[in-house]
């Protein structure tokens, strides 16, 4: 069903929102941790904004910027950067996802606090981002051209 | 937490939720089902939950918007009851 959309209007409009989307995104997952929102609204921002250039760009551009089999790459990705994180707490004798165990022994439990949970809301907004998209991909393909 | 501001919100909201069940064209259901989630959303961040707003306004409005446009894709577009 996706075909490139005619009209300058909507190119130049889509051009101009996607990168402000995608950092307006960024920055929400970067800050999630003492500010609304977090790695679960940025990474579905960032969806949104791949989803904005499969409906103004066409199948075939698309693709090109975002291949379809690098969302099931991004979900898994983001699943072991959680899991990894989770297990290395374990490893060293915390409770699950407790960052104040991570394994670099020097820095303080604050400061391993307050990066571990970065990292973990990067591995999130990496799945959300993924697995969205992967999700659309998926009903758009089985959809009838219209 | 302003009174009159929950009370309109609310009213707009309940008009657009019977909207989107009372409309024969589907698309036009789903545009209202779009701006139910973002009046919702509003609602939301007026009484202080901003985060669960910002979750509203990003899938709700967003995300569940584009996925019923595709499910339509593969439906008629008039609803039949």
């Amino acid at each position: 069903m996706i075909h490139r959309y005619q009209g300058v209007v909507v190119e130049l409009v889509s051009r101009a929102v996607v990168p402000a989307i995608q950092v307006f995104a960024l920055y929400i997952i970067t800050h999630g941790h003492y500010s609304p929102g977090g790695g679960f609204q940025g990474g579905a921002l960032l969806a949104a904004s791949i989803l904005l250039l499969r409906f103004t760009q066409g199948r075939k551009e698309s693709y090109r910027r975002f291949p379809p089999g690098a969302g099931f790459a991004l979900a898994a990705l983001g699943l072991l950067i959680f899991l990894l994180v989770g297990l290395a707490s374990v490893a060293r004798g915390g409770s699950f996802l407790d960052y104040a165990y991570l394994p670099w022994p020097w820095a303080s439990p604050e400061t391993l606090r307050y990066y571990g949970i970065l990292v973990v809301e990067a591995g999130i907004a990496l799945t959300v981002w993924g697995t969205l998209v992967v999700v659309f991909d998926q009903v758009g393909t089985r959809t009838r051209d219209v | 937490m302003i009174w009159q501001l929950d009370f309109w919100l609310m009213l707009v909201l309940i008009g657009v939720a019977v909207l989107a069940l009372r409309l024969r064209d589907l698309l036009a259901a789903v545009v209202a089902l779009g701006a139910y989630s973002f009046l919702m959303a509003l609602l939301f961040s007026e009484l202080g939950a901003v985060d669960v707003a910002f979750t509203e306004v990003v899938l709700g409005a967003g995300v569940v918007s584009v996925l019923l446009v595709f499910a339509l894709f593969s439906l008629d577009r008039r609803s039949s009851d």
